[in-house]
């Protein structure tokens, strides 16, 4: 395989794993006003995922540098074609972190109220729009000889790309009630649930017609259709095992159609990294956007390095923070923290 | 006045990354002060460094939200804003942002969520292990960023591809080893220690002030003072010695931030000067003059010559065609001051710190207490002048030599999009700051007790909880 190939499946990985980890936290975000009624409830909900949230979005800031270092023309053009979008995604993703660190530092109910929406709009507009952007790179877009985009902001909501916006978004809601249903107890796990059974066959709908979508407007072969029907069977047994409340595996099965789905159209884009719909001859490749050969090897054998390590430590973060986080009344303790359960600080 | 596409892309640049500029330096500095404080802790057992840990690990955790937000802005822009300039650089300049991201902000991004929630998870020792990581993670990260932009002042360890134009990596042990990157790294290193020193310094002398704790508050204006002098001085050193290599790489640079427009050997450095801003005003009325000194700043030489604006523009109207080749001398000019006048008065206040100490008076003395209270803000100006040297003087090359800034931004991008993006970032900006500033104020002037979340408010009657710590969310 040659190195801008290599490359290629390294940011699929990215832009995946980003999806599968930072999914279920949009999700959360998404939902914490849902199935928290009480602040000390909505805590629980973004407790579940304050130590992860942050490690799952630097997923997005490499799957973004790797493309301008593996790819820059496709990083120039996307980037700048998606102008207004990303400024949008910016903006989102600005009001989300912040109100993680910000929203407990008051206690007020304006306060916390308020950064709860900005945790709720930031969570909802990312994966939408980051779902339209990718959409686009398949649906295609005006982009001309030289590979400068053409169009308007009105040409970057291509159908499919909004299908694929609206799908990531019902994807990452059921993907973060199925979390919330593993990672937390009291009324927040009973909502948590009920939301993740509700949300299955809207999810599977939507996976599904955008499964056959993807098919049909890229060339199909057997294993670009097989790429594609991997989230649809993963999405039916997500419905499935969500009811016979298998809370890991429903998660496990979420997952995967999160990924499966971003992976899909990564493996229906191969060779090309951003269709044209002007022409196909502007089409942007793989082959005729990669960086040089010492530059991939470079950044090969740094990704060889220390990537693995960085699985390691993220994969035991999630391990440290694995039990469920409850607000049980707790008169004895010290500092009244919401603690995993079934556990006493240390320090 | 026509205000260009080109014209608003270069502000909205500027705007986020001095604004992001102002986070930054605090984070590692911080993030190293709270390391340094919790392994006090860890060794002495006692409660009340425990608590200083926390006093400023809160303060750590407000900066670095909005440190960490404003810097995806930066990747956004580069491709969003400066699609040419992605495409020309791409190859050599994306190598080190995509280390930056797999090797050092998923370091600080994870290990900060373990820091912050792993206070009665983790064993103490692994939990001290986790804060040091953030403070390296983001070190690290700077490392790498200051790679990339130092390879923008003085292009190293690439070679023009003869088929596209563009330049290529050859050699990534070049960007590393490139003398603009070795010594700009080590002062920006070594500014952000001084900016987090002041940070510590100031928050414990309002304290102190104040009489809250002042038998606690006193021990972290102590570890803030011996680091103070020293460290102040080291980056004053090093910023004199980034000067010399500049000259050597960045001639135009150095002589505008003297507004030098005539060759000069030796050469004498104004400490203020009147006019002399442009080309067609070059009579400074210079206001006081220390002879040999701009020699010694520019080439470490007391006769060492410093080429002159004038010659420099027809050199390279030489080489590279006709244009305008000299950057703004008027901010070039006084940011270098705003950072050598400040940073020439800190260590003195270190100093001062220092022998109030030995006299055992560091509580009781009223002036400096109010002096290092104030003295956070010289770090801000100081490190936005750093920007501004170093960004402005490079104009009007985005990469020195090989790529002029007009000849990087987006062309499909329109002048009215990047005015609204603009508009956005300002007000959202503002917005975030005076939060941001309202939440350090609030948070710096507590009383340091335990760690109830937040005294002044009252207890939700109708809860059976207990209220939560600070530290979740």
């Amino acid at each position: 395989m040659s190195l801008d190939v290599l490359w290629f499946i390294i940011i699929a990985v990215f832009w995946t794993g980003f999806f599968v980890l930072e999914g279920f936290d949009f999700g959360v975000g998404v939902l914490h006003q849902v199935v928290g009624r009480t602040d000390t409830e909505r805590r629980v909900a973004i407790n579940a995922i304050g130590p992860l949230w942050d490690g799952n979005e630097v997923w997005l800031i490499v799957g973004g540098a790797a493309i301008f270092a593996a790819f820059p023309s496709w990083y120039a053009t996307w980037f700048s074609a998606g102008y207004l979008a990303l400024m949008l995604v910016i903006v989102a993703l600005i009001l989300r972190g912040v109100s993680f660190e910000w929203r407990a530092k008051l206690d007020t109910d304006r306060w916390r109220g308020t950064w709860s929406w900005a945790l709720t709009i930031g969570s909802l507009l990312t994966p939408l729009l980051l779902g339209v952007a990718l959409g686009d790179l398949l649906a295609g877009l005006p982009i001309d000889s030289s590979q400068e985009f053409t169009g308007t902001f009105w040409d970057l909501l291509t159908p499919y790309g909004l299908w694929l916006g609206l799908t990531l978004l019902v994807l990452c809601a059921s993907h973060g009630a199925t979390f919330l249903g593993l990672r937390t107890t009291g009324p927040v796990v009973v909502r948590s649930r009920e939301l993740a059974r509700r949300l299955g066959v809207p999810t599977l709908v939507c996976v599904a017609v955008y499964a056959v979508w993807t098919v049909a407007i890229s060339d199909a072969g057997a294993w670009r259709i097989l790429a594609a029907a991997v989230p649809v069977v993963a999405a039916a047994a997500a419905v499935v095992l969500v009811r016979a409340e298998r809370g890991g595996q429903a998660f496990a099965a979420s997952a995967l159609t999160v990924g499966g789905v971003v992976a899909a159209l990564f493996a229906n884009l191969y060779p090309a990294v951003l269709v044209s719909s002007t022409s196909a001859a502007n089409t942007l490749t793989v082959a005729d956007t990669a960086a040089s050969h010492y530059a991939l090897t470079v950044m090969t054998w740094v990704a060889v390095a220390v990537f693995p390590l960085v699985l390691l430590y993220q994969g035991w973060s999630y391990w440290v923070f694995r039990a469920r986080i409850s607000a049980p009344p707790d008169p004895a303790g010290d500092t009244g923290q919401l603690r995993p359960a079934g556990r006493r600080p240390r320090g | 006045m026509d205000i260009s596409q080109l014209d608003l892309s270069r502000l909205q640049f500027a705007t986020t990354t001095i604004y992001h500029f102002l986070f930054v330096p605090i984070t590692i500095g911080l993030a190293f002060l709270v390391a340094v404080l919790q392994t006090m802790w860890f060794r002495s057992q006692d409660p009340a460094l425990r608590k200083l840990t926390r006093f400023f690990g809160r303060l750590l955790v407000i900066n670095i939200a909005i440190g960490v937000v404003t810097g995806i802005v930066q990747e956004f822009e580069f491709g969003m804003n400066w699609s040419q300039y992605s495409r020309f650089v791409g190859d050599v300049f994306g190598a080190p942002l995509a280390m930056e991201g797999l090797g050092a902000f998923f370091l600080e991004s994870t290990f900060l969520g373990l820091w912050l929630f792993g206070w009665d998870i983790l064993p103490r020792r692994v939990h001290l292990a986790t804060i040091w990581a953030v403070a390296f993670g983001a070190a690290l990260s700077a490392g790498f960023i200051m790679a990339a932009n130092s390879w923008m002042q003085h292009p190293v360890g690439y070679e023009i591809n003869a088929s596209t134009g563009r330049p290529e990596l050859t050699s990534i042990g070049a960007l590393f080893t490139n003398p603009v990157f070795v010594w700009g790294y080590a002062h920006v290193l070594l500014a952000s220690l001084v900016t987090g020193t002041l940070l510590v310094l100031s928050v414990s002398a309002w304290q102190v002030r104040r009489g809250t704790s002042p038998e606690v508050f006193v021990r972290s204006m102590m570890l803030a003072l011996a680091l103070l002098l020293p460290v102040s001085a080291v980056t004053l050193g090093v910023g004199s010695h980034l000067g010399v290599i500049e000259t050597t790489y960045q001639p135009m640079k150095v002589a505008a931030m003297e507004g030098q427009w005539d060759t000069c050997a030796p050469c004498s450095f104004s400490a203020a000067q009147v006019g002399g801003w442009t080309s067609d005003d070059q009579q400074a009325t210079k206001i006081i003059e220390i002879p040999h000194l701009l020699s010694i700043l520019a080439t470490g030489s007391l006769d060492g010559q410093v080429v002159g604006l004038n010659e420099l523009q027809a050199q390279y109207q030489q080489k590279y065609g006709p244009g305008d080749y000299i950057p703004n001398v008027f901010i070039q000019y006084w940011s270098m001051r705003v950072m050598a006048y400040l940073g020439s008065v800190l260590p003195l206040l270190g100093l001062w710190g220092l022998w109030l100490w030995r006299r055992h008076k560091l509580t009781s003395a009223r002036l400096f207490l109010w002096v290092s209270t104030w003295a956070f803000l010289a770090p801000f100006a100081m490190n936005t002048a750093g920007w501004l040297l170093t960004e402005n003087g490079r104009q009007p090359w985005v990469v020195q030599g090989l790529l002029r800034t007009k000849d990087g931004n987006s062309p499909s991008v329109s002048l009215a999009e990047v005015a609204l993006s603009l508009g956005i970032f300002w007000v959202l900006y503002l917005a975030l700051g005076a939060v941001w500033g309202f939440l350090m104020l609030r948070f710096a002037r507590r009383p340091l007790d335990e760690d109830a979340e937040d005294p002044a408010a009252p207890d939700d009657p109708d809860s059976l909880f207990p209220r939560s710590p600070a530290l979740t969310y």
